[in-house]
C-alpha cells in the first residue's frame, strides 16, 4: 500500500472539504478499496472515512425509500420495507459476497466497486486501459469468461461486479451526489458508464464528488420481483450472469416489466429493449426468449464468454416464468 | 485513540495502512486470528466487532477506533471453552486448524444475524422467521473457506450449539 | 521425483539393486510385514475407536502456533518482487526508491545476495527437496513468469510491501514456450521418474482394441490446479551465531533442514527447523525459493526475518499440479471382459524439474486385462516447477479411466458397478505380484447397498423442477507406501504415579491427525493409557527423516515405533536383571501390556515399567530405532481402494451442478482413528468436488502468467457446495503393514472427478471430458 493520510468526516460538508484535495478517496467499508490499495491498483494519498455519514433508511414523501450512503449492505438487505416492497434488492445484496463483507460494505461503496477483471488487478504483469489508460488490454485476447458481451469497447471489455446495482438499475433508483458545486441527482442508469475510450472512469462522478444517498421510487410492481444469480459455485462468487426482474400482468398480457442484467457489461444493464418487446405481449417462454434475443442482438462475445447471451435469455425466461407463476397463484 | 480488544483498551497503530488483522497479529500478538488470503476471499480473519462478524484483513485498524473487537482468544470463559469451541472438537470441525478461528467467530456472528431475522440467499421467504436449516447454515457460512474439507463437521458443530441455542 | 519412486529408489538403494529380483520371490516371513503386527489382533483397545484430536483445544482457541506466528527480537519483514516475463535476463534493477523508502533495511537481488549453493532438487539425493534444479538469487536468469527476483526487508510488512512496489526491473526477454501447442511442437519425450519410464506394455493393446466387440476411445483433459492451503507459505528465520533457526510450514521437516544446510554450507546440526503446526499442505508445504531467500536476507541484514508469502506470492512461488491430456481406450467382449486397456497421454513440466503428472499409476493395478498399454509422455514449458498435489497421478488419472469405464458400461448396457467387479484382477496385472490386501468388491457391495444404487435410472430420466438428477460411481485407488529413513525415539520416564512415555518422530502434522494417531498407536503398543503418552514431532532435532507425503507417514511412523518398541523391550529386560519375574526371558518372548512387560504366553510373569526402572535406579530410559527397510513394497502389490457414489442435480436452465449426495466406501486396511480418518476421507472427496466442478489455475498461454492468483478467482468449494458426505470402510486389516493400516490422506480425492462426471452424464445425457465441469459445458 502506498502511504496515505486518514481522516474521518463528521458530516458531508466536512467530507467534501477533506475530499477536495487531489488524489483523495472516500473510504466506506473498505471491502473493495482496501483490497485495490493493497494490490496498488488504487494509490490515494488521502482517505476520508465517510462511514460516519448518514446511514439512515427512511420513507420518502413519494412513498419510496431514501438510503443514506453509509448504510451497510446487510442493513439494507434486512430492512423490513426493502424485503417487502423491493425483494429483488434484498436478494441481490444477499447474493453478493459473504455475510462478513456485507456487514462491512456500505451502499455508497457498493456503487463504486471496480471490475474483477484479473488483468486489471495484475498491476505488474498485465496491460489494462482501465488501470493505466492507453496501455492496452490483455483481457480481450486473454481469459475473458467473466467479461462483457454488451457495450464493450476496443479499450475495455470489463464487467461491473455489483449485484446490488443490478437491482437498483431495474428499480430506477436515483443517486444523490454532493460536490463542490452543490448537490445533484443522477438516475442510476446514467451513473455507471460504458467504457468507450476512457475505461478508467467507471461512473459519472466528478473528482471530489460524494455519494450521499440512494433513493428508491415508489414502485408497486417491485413487490413481486426477484434477483437470480448464476455463478461458478453455489455461493461467494461473482456473477457470470444475473437477472433482476419484476413483472405485472394485465390479464394474460404483460402490463409492466423491469429487467436488468449483471455480468454482461461495463455497467449494470437495464434491458429496455427486452422490456419494450415484452410489454403488452404474452408472458410466454417464447416471447421472453425473443425479447432477450433482441436485447442481446448486438452482443459481441469474446473467446470464453459466448455462452452468456443464451444463458441470460434462459435465466430471464426462468425468472419471469417464476414471477408470473407466483402472481397467478 | 484506542480500540477495545477482548475487553481491554489497546492503542491504534500510527501507520493507517495497518489492517486490523495485522494489528492483532503483529502488534498485539493475538495470532489466533488468521491471514489466509489478505484479499477478503477466505474468511480466516473473521472477528467480531460489536458482535458483528467482519473481515479484519479488509479493515484498516484506524477505522475501528472506539469499537469493541472480539477475537478467538476472547471466546473461552473462566469455565473453559465456549460451547462452540467444544463442539468443533467433538464434531471434528477442522483438520489443520487454520481456518478454525474464523469459522468459529463467523458462526457466532451468524447466529446473532439469524436471531435478528436477517434473511439469506437461500431463504425462500424473505420475511419469514429464520430457521437455521442445514442449507441456511451452509449458505451463511460460505464466506469461510476450508481447504481440509471439514465442512460437514463445522456445520454439525454449529447446528448442535449456537444454531440450536437461539432456535430453542 | 514422485513419491512412488522415492520409495522404490530408497528401497532399491538399500538392497543394492540385485535383491530387487529376489525380494518378490522371498518367503513372506523374511519380509517386513511377513509376520502380522501383533497390534492387528488387539480388538478391544483404542485402535479404531473415535478419538478427538489431542491438539483440538489449542486449535479452537487460536493457540496453535503456525510458522508466521513465531517472533524474534528486532525481526524484519520481507516482501518479494516477481518477474513478469517467462524467460530471459534481468538487465537492470533500480532499487533506489525502495532503499530510500521509510523503514527499508535491505533490497536484495542476485546483484548482492550472498553466494549460495544450488539446493539439491527433489529426489536427486535421499534428503534433497529443492524446488527445481536452479540456483536462487545467484544470476540474472528468469525461468518463469512470477519468479521471485528481488527481496525487500523493512521494519514492518507495510513498509516492505510498499518498497517492493517501488522496485523497477528491466528485462531482456528470450524466446519462451508457454503454450501447450508450442510445447508439443518442441518435442515430446517419454515421461521418466528417477530414470524409470512411465510405460507399461503387455500384449498388443492396439491390436486387441481393434478387434474388440465393444470399445470406447476418448481424450480427457484436466487443467492446472493449486493446492491452496488456507495458511499461505511462510517462514520466520533467524541466524543464531552460525546456526540457522527456521520456523517453517513443512511436510518434510528433516529434509528441508538438510537441504537448507547444503545451500548455506552448514552441518546438519547447524540447522534447526521446526514446524509444529501446518495450516494445510496437500503436497505444497515443501522447500521453495522463499525460505532460501528469507534465510539469505536474514544473513545479509543481520536481523531475523519473517517471510510470509501473500496469496499471490503462493501462486508465483509454489508450484501446483500440471495439466494433462489423456487418452483412454478400452476394448471389451460383449460380456464386459476387458481385452484391451490403453491409458496414454501427455503432461507438461519444465526444463528445470522432473515431475510428469503420473496419471497411469492408478491404472497399473486397476483391472484385469491381457493387453495393456500405459504411457505418460511429457512436453516442456517455461513455467514455475509443478509439483505433487494430493494423489499426484491418481487424482486426475482416475478421472479419465473411470469416466471411460462408465462410457463402456453405457455402451455395453452393463451396470457400471458390475462391470468393474467383472474385471477384478486376482493379481497385479502389470507386475504379477500378489495383492497384500484387496477387498474392493466388499466396498462396492456395501457402498451400493447403503447408497441405494439399485434405484438408479437411465441417463436423462429424472427431473425435480428445474433440476436434472443423476447418479454415478467410480473407483478410487491409491498405493500403500512406506519410505525408508523413519526413526522413532521412545523415552520412558518415571513420575510420581507411574511412567510417562515420550514418543518423538520427525513427522509433520498438517491436520491429518498424525499426532493423535501416533499417540494412540504408541499407547497401545506400550500398554499405556493415552494420557500417559506424549508425542513430539515437527522438529529437525528429532532423529530420522519422515515425509508427510505419499500417504505413507502413518506406516513409516508405525514401523519405526515397532522397531523402537522392540529395542525398548530389550533394553528394559537388560535393566530388569536377574531379580525380575522376567529374568531369563528374551525380547522375543516378551511384550508390553498394562504399563509393563509380560511374557507373551504367561501374563503372570510380568513387571511394571516403573518397577523395572526403580530397581535399576533409573529415572528414564531412551531408545532410538529406525524402521525396517520397506521391502514389503517389492514383495506385494499394495493398494487402497474406494467405491464412490455420487448424486448430482444439474440445473436445466443454467447448467449449474450441485452435488446432492456422496458416499465413499473405502478399503484402506484397518482404520486407526475413526474420527480423523473419516475427516481425511471427506476432505479428499471435497477437494475432488472442487477438481470436478470448479478448480482451474488460469495460465495465460501468451506469457505464462497465472492470472487468478486469488481465492476469489480460483474457486474452492464453499460450505454450500458441500453435501453431507457419507463414509464407510471395510476395516479389514492388511496383514502385511504396521497395525494393518494403510494411509488415508490421498485416496479420498481419487475417483471423485469421474464419479461426479458420471453422475452428470446420468442426469443430463451429456459426457464432459474436460475438467472442470463448469456450467457453460452443460448448456
Amino acid at each position: 500500500m502506498t502511504p496515505f493520510s486518514y481522516a474521518r468526516a463528521g458530516d458531508a460538508a466536512e467530507a467534501l472539504r477533506l475530499g477536495a484535495a487531489g488524489a483523495t478517496a472516500y473510504l466506506g467499508g473498505g471491502t473493495n478499496l482496501v483490497d485495490l490499495m493493497r494490490e496498488t491498483v488504487a494509490r490515494p494519498e488521502a482517505l476520508v472515512d465517510v462511514t460516519g455519514l448518514s446511514a439512515t433508511i427512511e420513507e420518502t414523501d413519494g412513498g419510496g425509500l431514501r438510503i443514506g450512503a453509509a448504510a451497510r449492505n446487510t442493513a439494507l438487505a434486512e430492512h423490513r420495507a426493502v424485503r417487502e416492497r423491493y425483494p429483488m434488492l434484498s436478494r441481490a445484496i444477499l447474493a453478493g459476497a459473504s455475510a462478513q463483507i456485507r456487514n462491512m460494505a456500505t451502499v455508497g461503496g457498493n456503487l463504486l466497486q471496480r471490475t474483477r477483471c484479473t488483468y486489471f488487478y495484475d498491476t505488474d504483469g498485465s496491460r489494462c486501459n482501465k488501470r493505466a489508460p492507453g496501455e492496452g488490454c490483455d483481457a480481450r485476447e486473454g481469459f475473458n469468461r467473466i467479461h462483457a458481451v454488451l457495450g464493450a469497447s476496443e479499450a475495455c471489455v470489463a464487467t461491473h461486479p455489483s449485484d446490488m446495482c443490478v437491482a437498483l438499475v431495474a428499480l430506477d433508483a436515483r443517486v444523490h451526489v454532493a460536490g463542490a458545486g452543490g448537490e445533484r441527482t443522477v438516475p442510476i442508469a446514467d451513473f455507471h458508464r460504458l467504457p468507450g475510450d476512457s475505461p478508467e472512469r467507471d461512473t459519472v462522478l466528478a473528482p471530489g464528488e460524494l455519494i450521499t444517498a440512494i433513493e428508491l421510487p415508489a414502485l408497486p410492481l417491485a413487490a413481486r420481483s426477484t434477483y437470480r444469480k448464476v455463478r461458478d459455485r453455489a455461493s461467494y462468487a461473482f456473477a457470470l450472469i444475473s437477472v433482476a426482474a419484476a413483472i405485472e400482468l394485465d390479464g394474460e398480457r404483460v402490463g409492466d416489466v423491469r429487467v436488468a442484467f449483471g455480468g454482461v457489461a461495463h455497467k449494470p444493464w437495464r434491458a429496455l429493449k427486452a422490456e419494450a418487446a415484452l410489454r403488452g405481449g404474452p408472458a410466454t417462454p417464447e416471447a421472453i426468449h425473443a425479447a432477450a434475443a433482441l436485447e442481446f442482438a448486438d452482443a459481441a462475445p469474446l473467446r470464453h464468454n459466448a455462452f452468456k447471451p443464451a444463458l441470460a435469455g434462459r435465466t430471464l425466461a426462468a425468472v419471469l416464468g417464476e414471477l408470473v407463476k407466483g402472481e397467478a397463484a | 485513540m484506542s480500540l477495545i480488544v477482548n475487553g481491554e483498551a489497546v492503542a491504534l497503530p500510527s501507520d493507517p495502512r495497518v489492517s486490523l488483522l495485522d494489528h492483532l497479529r503483529e502488534t498485539l500478538h493475538l495470532t489466533g486470528t488468521k491471514k489466509g488470503c489478505n484479499q477478503g476471499a477466505c474468511g480466516a480473519c473473521t472477528v467480531l466487532v460489536d458482535g458483528e462478524r467482519i473481515l479484519s484483513c479488509l479493515a484498516l485498524a484506524v477505522q475501528y477506533e472506539g469499537r469493541s473487537v472480539t477475537t478467538i482468544e476472547g471466546l473461552a470463559g473462566e469455565n473453559g471453552l465456549h460451547p462452540l469451541q467444544q463442539a468443533f472438537i467433538e464434531h471434528d470441525g477442522f483438520q489443520c486448524g487454520y481456518c478454525t478461528p474464523g469459522q468459529i467467530c463467523s458462526a457466532i456472528g451468524m447466529a446473532a444475524e439469524a436471531e435478528r431475522g436477517v434473511p439469506s440467499h437461500v431463504s425462500a421467504d424473505l420475511t419469514a422467521a429464520v430457521a437455521l436449516t442445514r442449507e441456511e447454515v451452509q449458505e451463511r457460512m460460505s464466506g469461510n473457506l476450508c481447504r481440509c474439507g471439514a465442512h460437514n463437521g463445522i456445520v454439525d458443530a454449529i447446528r448442535a450449539t449456537v444454531a440450536a441455542e437461539w432456535a430453542a | 521425483m514422485s513419491i512412488v519412486d522415492t520409495v522404490k529408489q530408497g528401497a532399491q538403494g538399500l538392497v543394492q539393486g540385485a535383491m530387487t529380483k529376489l525380494v518378490p520371490l522371498a518367503p513372506d516371513s523374511w519380509i517386513p510385514g511377513g509376520v502380522p503386527d501383533p497390534l492387528i489382533q488387539h480388538k478391544h483397545g483404542l485402535i479404531g475407536t473415535s478419538v478427538s484430536r489431542l491438539d483440538g483445544p489449542l486449535k479452537v482457541q487460536g493457540g496453535a502456533q503456525f510458522a508466521a506466528e513465531f517472533r524474534f527480537e528486532n525481526m524484519a519483514y520481507c516482501a518479494l518482487v516477481y518477474a513478469t516475463i517467462p524467460r530471459g535476463r534481468i538487465t537492470a534493477i533500480d532499487g533506489a526508491a525502495a532503499e530510500a523508502a521509510p523503514g527499508v533495511v535491505l533490497v536484495m537481488s542476485h546483484l548482492n545476495a550472498p553466494r549460495m549453493n544450488k539446493p539439491p532438487a527433489f529426489g536427486s539425493s535421499p534428503n534433497g527437496v529443492g524446488p527445481a534444479d536452479l540456483t536462487i538469487f545467484q544470476d540474472d536468469r528468469v525461468h518463469w513468469n512470477g519468479q521471485p527476483i528481488v527481496a525487500v526487508l523493512a521494519d514492518t510488512q507495510e513498509q516492505a510491501d510498499h518498497a517492493a512496489a517501488l522496485v523497477e526491473v528491466s528485462y531482456a526477454p528470450e524466446p519462451s514456450t508457454t503454450s501447450l501447442a508450442g510445447a508439443k511442437a518442441n518435442g515430446i519425450a517419454q515421461g521418466l521418474f528417477m530414470g524409470q519410464p512411465l510405460l507399461n506394455e503387455i500384449g498388443d493393446a492396439e491390436g486387441a482394441l481393434a478387434k474388440a466387440a465393444v470399445k470406447v476411445d476418448a481424450t480427457y483433459r484436466t487443467p492446472r490446479h493449486n493446492h491452496n492451503p488456507i495458511e499461505p507459505h511462510a517462514a520466520t528465520i533467524a541466524w543464531v551465531g552460525d546456526e540457522l533457526v527456521i520456523h517453517d510450514a513443512s511436510q518434510m521437516v528433516t529434509q528441508q533442514a538438510q537441504t537448507l544446510g547444503e545451500v548455506f554450507d552448514l552441518a546438519p546440526e547447524q540447522v534447526r527447523l521446526t514446524s509444529p503446526y501446518v495450516g494445510g499442505g496437500f503436497g505444497s508445504k515443501g522447500l521453495w525459493d522463499h525460505q532460501v531467500i528469507g534465510a539469505a536476507a536474514a544473513k545479509m541484514a543481520g536481523r531475523p526475518v519473517r517471510i510470509a508469502l501473500s496469496r499471490e506470492g503462493v501462486y508465483r512461488v509454489v508450484g501446483g499440479r500440471t495439466l494433462t491430456e489423456q487418452r483412454v481406450a478400452i476394448g471389451a467382449s460383449a460380456d464386459g471382459r476387458f481385452e484391451a486397456l490403453i491409458h496414454t497421454g501427455l503432461s507438461v513440466m519444465t526444463p528445470h524439474n522432473n515431475m510428469p503428472e503420473p496419471f497411469i499409476l492408478g491404472t497399473r493395478a486397476g483391472y484385469a486385462c491381457p493387453n495393456i498399454k500405459l504411457q505418460v509422455e511429457v512436453a516442456q514449458m517455461n513455467m514455475l516447477a509443478n509439483t505433487f498435489m494430493r494423489a499426484p497421478g491418481e487424482a486426475v488419472g482416475t478421472f479419465a479411466l473411470e469416466s471411460a469405464i462408465d462410457e463402456l458400461a453405457e455402451a455395453l448396457a452393463i451396470d457400471p458397478v458390475e462391470l468393474r467387479l467383472r474385471n477384478e484382477p486376482d493379481k497385479d496385472p502389470t507386475t504379477g505380484l500378489p495383492f497384500s490386501s484387496r477387498h474392493i468388491d466388499t466396498a462396492w457391495r456395501d457402498g451400493a447397498a447403503r447408497f441405494g444404487w439399485s434405484d438408479r435410472g437411465a441417463a436423462g430420466t429424472r427431473r425435480e423442477g428445474e433440476w436434472l438428477v443423476g447418479t454415478g460411481c467410480a473407483t478410487g485407488t491409491y498405493p500403500y507406501y512406506r519410505m525408508p529413513g523413519a526413526e522413532a525415539r521412545i523415552t520412558l520416564r518415571r513420575d510420581s504415579d507411574g511412567v510417562r512415555a515420550l514418543v518423538e518422530v520427525a513427522a509433520a502434522e498438517m491436520g491429518m491427525g498424525t499426532s493423535t494417531t501416533t499417540a494412540i498407536v504408541a499407547a497401545e503398543r506400550l500398554g499405556l493409557p493415552l494420557d500417559r503418552v506424549e508425542v513430539a514431532y515437527g522438529d529437525s532435532a528429532i532423529p530420522g527423516a519422515i515425509m508427510a507425503g505419499g500417504s505413507q507417514q502413518t506406516a513409516a511412523i508405525g514401523a519405526a515405533v515397532i522397531a523402537a518398541h522392540n529395542a525398548l523391550v530389550a533394553e528394559l529386560l537388560t535393566l530388569a536383571g536377574n531379580d525380575s519375574p522376567l529374568a531369563g526371558l528374551s525380547a522375543a518372548d516378551v511384550g508390553s501390556e498394562e504399563g509393563g512387560l509380560a511374557k507373551l504366553d504367561d501374563a503372570a510373569r510380568r513387571e511394571s515399567y516403573g518397577s523395572i526402572l526403580a530397581r535399576a535406579q533409573r529415572d528414564q530410559v531412551t531408545v532410538t530405532k529406525a524402521g525396517t527397510p520397506p521391502l514389503e513394497l517389492m514383495h506385494w502389490s499394495m493398494h487402497s481402494h474406494s467405491a464412490l457414489f455420487c448424486e448430482v442435480k444439474v440445473n436445466a436452465v443454467t447448467g449449474e451442478t450441485r452435488v446432492s449426495r456422496f458416499l465413499g466406501a473405502f478399503d484402506c486396511g484397518r482404520i486407526l482413528n475413526a474420527k480423523t480418518a473419516a475427516s481425511q476421507f471427506r476432505g479428499g472427496i471435497i477437494m475432488g468436488l472442487g477438481l470436478a466442478l470448479m478448480e482451474e489455475t488460469q495460465f495465460d498461454e501468451r506469457n505464462g502468467r497465472i492470472m487468478n492468483p486469488s481465492l476469489a478467482e480460483y474457486h474452492l468449494p464453499v460450505h454450500l457446495d458441500v453435501p453431507e458426505i457419507d463414509v464407510i470402510w471395510t476395516d479389514i486389516p492388511d496383514p502385511h503393514t504396521p497395525m494393518g493400516a494403510h494411509g488415508v490422506g490421498e485416496i479420498g480425492i481419487t475417483g471423485v472427478g469421474a464419479a461426479v462426471a458420471n453422475a452428470i452424464y446420468n442426469a443430463t445425457g451429456r459426457r464432459v471430458r474436460d475438467l472442470p465441469i463448469t456450467l457453460d459445458k452443460l448448456l
